[in-house]
């Protein structure tokens, strides 16, 4: 295993759902960076990027959460989120919220130092090897928004193709959405059902013990669809294998 | 049973249900995927070629009014007629009009989303003119008594077996399964129609301002029956649809045959510019541009401007798993999927539940991903969110919901105290630790899938504790 060269400082982001949800991500997510010679600094008071609003089409109130986020995060450094959706939203569609007002430039440059967990893994720091443990056979599922509004999925797999024991089975149609989409679960919940559905399909087509995907929400939908199926095969987030943490919770 | 007087959740609903439906979506879906992603892997510049035709597009758009007025020049010029049409009722007027002076009795029709976007076919039919449809999936869905479920491929909803039964109580065919012999019985009875028909209506791929042209392409000839057999020609072609010159179409052709089925081209291409002249002995004797705004030249120059730069292919169709879950029909409104949850709010403004098509995404982006001119769907589908909230368009709890959310987000205190009232609930739902039933409106994640139960102990409460300690320690 290689370290980075010179000391890192990074300003982590865990996300509301990480926070309040799965803790267990967050801590995984910490224990990886320390574990790699990066000092964490958690601001106080950092709550949601304002996702969920802005994609329900409530601009006035996202843009009240999103700029108070952007207000803590003034000045912090490279900013990691164990989340490429939430990490999208503040790369990618800041600008649009953010268009025409006084924290246009600000939005611009936060957006710059923010990282998706496994791309400031891999792509910044140059690691694929963290030394993870996992014995039993792990298939990974694409989350769309880290997919294709950050390009992240290349440095998820080689960090699991490292992780030792592990056998890896490639998920079919690993790209296809699994249907979560924020409140489009509940308010088309029929829809992201059938499309919870296909994903099943292709996750038990792999025989795997572990599905990993790198977002909190994707794991929620795929989890909570093998849960009520009573399939065993258990929804991780990457940052817990990595961090040799995945434990029997049931979704 | 029509499905256009429902609602859109009914709309789902009823697709959902529909066993076979989602067999003949799962089998074409696929099939125009694989064919995509090949096509598209096989070109070593297929990145680029898809920058030009958004280049090209953009330029178009840009100076619409210019080409336009270039085009209509130019098919004047070589004895076409052109008509500027600002809405659909002015399109079915100049053509029953033109129809019932030149005593037509019969139409033939190819390829046209924008009639079907008029309602063109119900208009004749009352003016008491046959029409049928000539491509075949359009005749399909003609005599089914349906509308076009996919820009491309109208009767993708429709399986091989519910054809045949089609044929069977239609065209008197034997019963069958088989693809060619229903082909060749479509084929004969659709020959009797070309010979008799007095006008033939088609669509516009593009239409080429320089060469005063227009450009259609198809895979079965029958656009070039429909365009060259019968006395009289029009063709309907929505304004956007316009590139500057025939290079242009070097590129926006490749990629659209490509994105569309697979193809490398599609089998025809023909490129009309005019009615036959003198001494030719084929062509119709009277051509008809139809040039139809309907609510475009609103979209030009705002927000929804680069939605305008679609040029039809379908590929997000195929590509969007909520299409490849409901099909077009779900939709309601004459363009479905992806780029049809844009422009059928923006068209169709009328339509009472347009407003709810953009939500019909999880915005995972595969549409933007296979668009050959690269339009942010997910965007653009986001701005008609926002769009509709200003309107007032939203369920009558997301208001306070989200306001509610946001309250809590922007003050770290109500944010913690709101979690502990959450892990209190949420203590009182686990069972064996995932929670199998939430109350309203969230019952409606727990219908089909568990929720995990949640944490006694927050990130932000482990961090601060661990910090604290560190600090004492």
């Amino acid at each position: 295993m290689s370290t980075p060269a010179g000391p890192r400082r990074v300003t982590l982001f865990v996300t509301c759902i990480v926070d309040q949800l799965y803790p267990e991500i967050g801590k995984a997510t910490v224990q990886i960076l320390e574990h790699l010679g990066v000092a964490i600094h958690v601001p106080r008071g950092l709550t949601c990027c304002g996702q969920m609003a802005f994609n329900a089409g409530f601009r006035d109130e996202s843009y009240a959460v999103a700029g108070r986020t952007i207000e803590l995060l003034r000045g912090q450094g490279d900013v990691v989120l164990p989340s490429g959706s939430c990490a999208a939203m503040i790369r990618h569609l800041y600008a649009e919220l953010f268009a025409h007002s006084p924290y246009a430039r600000p939005a611009a440059e936060l957006a710059a130092r923010t990282y998706e967990l496994t791309e400031y893994l891999v792509d910044v720091l140059g690691i694929t090897d963290i030394g993870a443990h996992y014995q039993g056979r792990i298939t990974y599922h694409d989350a769309c928004h880290g997919l294709r509004f950050l390009g992240v999925g290349r440095q998820a797999r080689a960090l699991l193709a490292h992780v030792r024991e592990a056998e890896i089975h490639p998920l079919p149609n690993c790209e296809t959405c699994c249907g979560f989409g924020g409140l489009f679960a509940i308010k088309q919940h029929a829809i992201s059902e059938a499309m919870l559905d296909r994903k099943i399909r292709d996750v038990q087509a792999t025989g795997a013990d572990l599905l990993v995907t790198g977002d909190a929400s994707c794991m929620t939908q795929i989890g909570g669809g093998l849960s009520r199926r009573s399939i065993p095969t258990r929804a991780r987030h990457i940052a817990e294998v990595l961090a040799n943490m995945v434990d029997a919770r049931p979704v | 049973m029509s499905t256009h007087t429902l609602h859109f959740f009914e709309r789902v609903d009823t697709a959902l249900h529909d066993a076979t439906l989602r067999t003949a979506l799962d089998r074409a879906t696929a099939r125009f995927v694989g064919n995509r992603a090949r096509a598209m892997s096989a070109l070593s510049d297929a990145d680029r070629l898809r920058d030009q035709a958004r280049a090209l597009r953009a330029h178009a758009l840009s100076r619409l009014d210019e080409l336009l007025e270039r085009l209509a020049e130019r098919v004047e010029a070589r004895g076409g007629h052109v008509c500027w049409a600002s809405d659909g009722e002015q399109v079915k007027r100049y053509i029953t009009d033109l129809a019932r002076s030149r005593g037509v009795r019969s139409i033939v029709k190819s390829k046209s989303m924008a009639s079907e976007e008029i309602h063109l076919n119900e208009a004749l039919e009352q003016a008491g003119i046959e029409v049928v449809e000539t491509d075949l999936g359009e005749y399909i869905i003609q005599i089914a008594g349906e509308t076009p479920s996919h820009i491309i491929a109208p009767a993708i909803h429709k399986t091989r077996e519910q054809v045949g039964a089609l044929f069977e109580k239609h065209l008197g065919m034997p019963p069958t399964t088989e693809v060619p012999p229903m082909i060749r019985t479509a084929r004969q009875a659709l020959r009797q129609r070309f010979l008799r028909a007095d006008m033939g209506i088609s669509g516009v791929n593009f239409g080429v301002a320089e060469e005063g042209a227009i450009v259609i392409i198809e895979n079965e000839g029958n656009a070039r029956l429909t365009t060259t057999v019968p006395r009289i020609h029009v063709a309907i072609m929505g304004i956007e649809r316009i590139v500057e010159r025939l290079e242009d179409l070097g590129v926006l052709l490749q990629v659209l045959a490509r994105s569309a089925t697979g193809q490398k081209l599609s089998v025809y291409t023909s490129i009309i510019s005019g009615p036959a002249r003198p001494g030719e002995a084929d062509g119709p004797e009277e051509f008809h541009l139809v040039l139809l705004d309907n609510g475009r030249s609103q979209i030009l120059g705002g927000q929804y401007a680069e939605a305008l730069m679609c040029i039809r292919c379908g590929a997000c169709l195929n590509a969007c798993p909520v299409y490849q879950s409901i099909g077009g029909h779900a939709y309601g409104g004459v363009y479905s999927g992806p780029i049809g949850a844009i422009l059928t709010p923006l068209l169709q403004p009328d339509l009472p539940d347009s407003h709810l098509l953009p939500h019909a995404s999880s915005l995972c982006g595969a549409c933007q991903e296979v668009c050959p001119v690269r339009i942010a769907i997910p965007d653009l589908l986001l701005r008609l969110r926002a769009d509709a909230v200003r309107a007032g368009k939203f369920h009558p709890i997301e208001k306070p919901a989200i306001q509610g959310y946001a309250t809590m987000m922007n003050n770290p205190a109500l944010y913690r105290v709101g979690g502990k009232f959450a892990h209190l609930g949420a203590r009182l739902l686990r069972r064996k630790g995932r929670i199998r039933r939430l109350p309203p409106p969230l019952h409606l994640w727990t219908r089909g899938r568990d929720f995990p139960a949640l944490p006694a102990q927050t990130f932000s409460e482990w961090w601060e504790e661990r910090e604290r300690q560190r600090r004492s320690g």
